[in-house]
């Protein structure tokens, strides 16, 4: 009987997962499309739906029932498989996200370790699609997403250790339940290391450069490479691609959440009388959604305010002055924990 | 670019720039021979949108041919109108009064203010940033209106006529114009601070794409062009028309040679203007906009006659040749951006490609005057 409940209890989060994956991609879409019109004063779309809230179903139906056309000569299984392979490392990640103390599909222990594990496939995608659509533009850009991955996953994953070392744990549950109110945040852990604030900048700018978000658009890059490693790509096969792009911009936003912003923790703290905890008191779901959506906003904003870096300049930002910083701030973590702690 | 060199390898490739691609602006298509993302060679290649300007005004009147110039380049018709009629108008020996003069000076300020915003937005969107252009956009889109209101078209103006305009301007026009500098001026520092100072956008520009005065010389590269390359050359100084010499304005020069210097030039040259069509509104004469003698059917006597006006991109010459009939022996447009295209075969030898849109965006291509 227990393993009935068990299978039902996978089965759920399989389809709330997935379902929370493709509902983000469609209304990131329309809050890029809605917040992009607001920022260049027009109003974006109106006519689907209420403040054109149904747009991106009609977006949705418009590209599944394009035809997917691969281009002649292409590499047809690359040319498929790419899209997926963007998309399920993404949907995959979510398993190990905590979205409120007990919304969480399986909380692993080295879930974060598994989350960084899953961001280092999706570039596969890029360069397989790339590779594999035939294109000349299609190849330069999965060179350009490949080198970029490697220069930013770098000062991520030391920036990763870095919190790891002061948390204590690879669990993302118990990283966000160390961060009970806003002064506890890891942002503001000045006990821990002086520069925490900035290594959340310096993890905040590699997810943008990780998932691909201008200004570090490198692999997109219209004006330059037509539409990079996405150019031969129609219909669904186009939907997916940007289906895992952002659910890559999620996962990167929950990643910067649960390690500096508190996770699903009020900013509030939960008094010691309980029975008066408001919702505004109440550590859940909301406070992470908000949190969440709050970073998701500022990559789009971000977007729309910048021109895109130039490619050696997005080398250089990471080798020069990233790596060194977080490096940094690794030591300096370091020496501070062993100081203090002993 | 050293780097190049050093690197250079046999294996290079050809990547077809155009003629669809976003950063063309139109069908211009260059082929590059890449070594990975340095380019090795680039060739442009035209005649994408060639339509025979040039046969065309030799099989019509004189002044049949006076719609097609606002065809050529359709960011700033009215300098085009302006350096053919100019033309027409030395060769026949028609004088224009001065109220036509100044509508006329007014006009093509105007007209070369909404040119060079519009290339502001494109060329930041070539870099990537997407929103500058559709503030530049609002702004032109306030000439355009006002534009409208006197030529009675937005964008392929005919409104220039041999001996004057078409029409006088109405009311609104003078008022208007000045409310729009007044706009302007305003949104100008905007601009300045959140685009020019943008420390990206000062990355990929700073030093970007040198083209030195000498380069400028072989290609015979004019407009801002030139004077990013530390040359004071501009037609309405140098060799000066119609009542520019009663205006007070300066030519902006950058010596940087780089795109940054061109874009600044650009930038620059709309205060100018705005100062030029201030003065103008303000002396602005009465009298009438069509010369009086002006011929119906236009037969200048026989020669051969040459004539450049500052458009928005560069100098336009005309050069008509006349056998005294009421069609040209000879029309031959001399277009400002074929020479500013020219040269960026040789300019963009081993930059990155990134790079090289970037100095392709700042040499402000428009194809179909190209093409002519």
């Amino acid at each position: 009987m227990g393993n009935y409940t068990e299978l039902l209890r996978l089965l759920a989060y399989l389809v709330g997962i997935i379902a929370f994956a493709a509902l983000n991609a469609a209304y990131l879409v329309w809050l890029e499309r809605k917040e992009a019109a607001h920022i260049q004063r027009r109003i974006g779309p109106k006519e689907v739906g209420p403040y054109g809230l149904l747009q991106p179903l009609a977006d949705g139906i418009k590209l599944m029932t394009k035809q997917l056309i691969v281009p002649a000569g292409a590499d047809v299984i690359l040319f498929k498989v790419a899209p997926l392979l963007i998309l399920a490392p993404a949907i995959a990640s979510f398993v190990t996200i905590p979205f409120s103390e007990t919304l969480v599909a399986r909380n692993i222990n080295l879930g974060l370790l598994m989350i960084f594990a899953f961001a280092s496939l999706n570039v596969m995608g890029v360069l397989i699609g790339g590779w594999g659509s035939n294109n000349k533009y299609a190849v330069i850009s999965a060179a350009r997403a490949v080198s970029q991955n490697v220069a930013y996953e770098i000062p991520m994953l030391i920036t990763a250790i870095t919190m790891v070392m002061v948390a204590g744990t690879m669990n993302l549950n118990e990283i966000v339940m160390q961060q009970p109110n806003i002064f506890k945040w890891y942002i503001f852990r000045f006990t821990a290391s002086p520069l925490m604030p900035v290594a959340f900048l310096i993890f905040f700018i590699c997810s943008l450069a990780e998932t691909n978000r201008a200004p570090f658009d490198m692999a997109e890059a219209e004006s330059e490479l037509v539409a990079g490693a996405y150019t031969e790509y129609s219909g669904m096969g186009f939907g997916v691609f940007f289906m895992g792009e952002y659910a890559n911009v999620v996962i990167g936003c929950s990643l910067a959440t649960i390690l500096f912003l508190g996770g699903w923790q009020s900013p509030f703290g939960v008094p010691a009388d309980a029975h008066w905890s408001l919702f505004l008191f109440k550590p859940g779901i909301l406070w992470f959604l908000i949190k969440l959506y709050l970073l998701c906003f500022t990559v789009i904003w971000v977007r729309w305010t910048y021109p895109r870096t130039q490619f050696y300049g997005l080398l250089n930002l990471s080798w020069k002055y990233l790596i060194p910083i977080s490096l940094f701030n690794l030591l300096l973590t370091g020496a501070m924990l062993k100081v203090f702690q002993s | 670019m050293s780097h190049l060199a050093q690197t250079q390898t046999q294996e290079t490739f050809v990547l077809n720039l155009g003629p669809q691609h976003p950063a063309t602006h139109g069908v211009l298509r260059v082929k590059l021979v890449m070594d990975g993302e340095y380019i090795v060679h680039a060739e442009p290649v035209l005649g994408y949108i060639h339509r025979m300007h040039e046969k065309m005004g030799e099989n019509r009147t004189w002044a049949q041919f006076m719609p097609n110039t606002g065809r050529l380049d359709y960011l700033s018709a009215l300098s085009y109108n302006f350096g053919y009629a100019a033309a027409v108008e030395r060769a026949a020996g028609i004088t224009v009064p001065e109220r036509a003069e100044y509508i006329r000076v007014i006009t093509t300020e105007l007209n070369r203010i909404s040119s060079h915003l519009l290339w502001f937005g494109a060329f930041v969107l070539d870099l990537g940033g997407f929103t500058p252009l559709l503030y530049a956009f609002d702004d032109r889109e306030q000439i355009l209106d006002l534009l409208e209101s006197v030529t009675g078209s937005r964008l392929t103006y005919c409104y220039f006529r041999f001996g004057g305009v078409y029409n006088d301007i109405d009311d609104n026009f003078v008022p208007g114009s000045l409310a729009f500098i007044k706009r302007l001026r305003a949104r100008m520092p905007m601009y300045h601070d959140l685009v020019t100072k943008n420390i990206i956008l000062m990355k990929r520009l700073i030093g970007i794409g040198p083209i030195s005065a000498e380069m400028c010389r072989r290609y015979g590269a004019t407009g801002p062009v030139l004077r990013g390359s530390g040359v004071q050359f501009d037609v309405r100084k140098n060799e000066p028309y119609s009542v520019y010499p009663e205006f007070n304005f300066d030519i902006p020069v950058y010596h940087e040679c780089d795109s940054m210097a061109r874009y600044m030039v650009r930038m620059d040259e709309i205060e100018q203007s705005m100062r030029i069509i201030e003065q103008a509104c303000n002396k602005l004469p009465e009298g009438p906009i069509m010369a009086e003698k002006a011929p119906k059917i236009i037969k200048p006597a026989p020669g051969d006659y040459y004539f450049s006006v500052e458009a928005a991109r560069g100098s336009f010459g005309v050069r008509i040749v006349s056998d005294g009939t009421n069609t040209p022996y000879r029309l031959k447009l001399r277009s400002p951006t074929f020479s500013n295209l020219s040269l960026f075969a040789e300019a963009s030898q081993g930059m990155l490609l990134a790079d090289a849109l970037a100095l392709m965006g700042s040499l402000d291509l428009v194809i179909p005057e190209i093409d002519r």
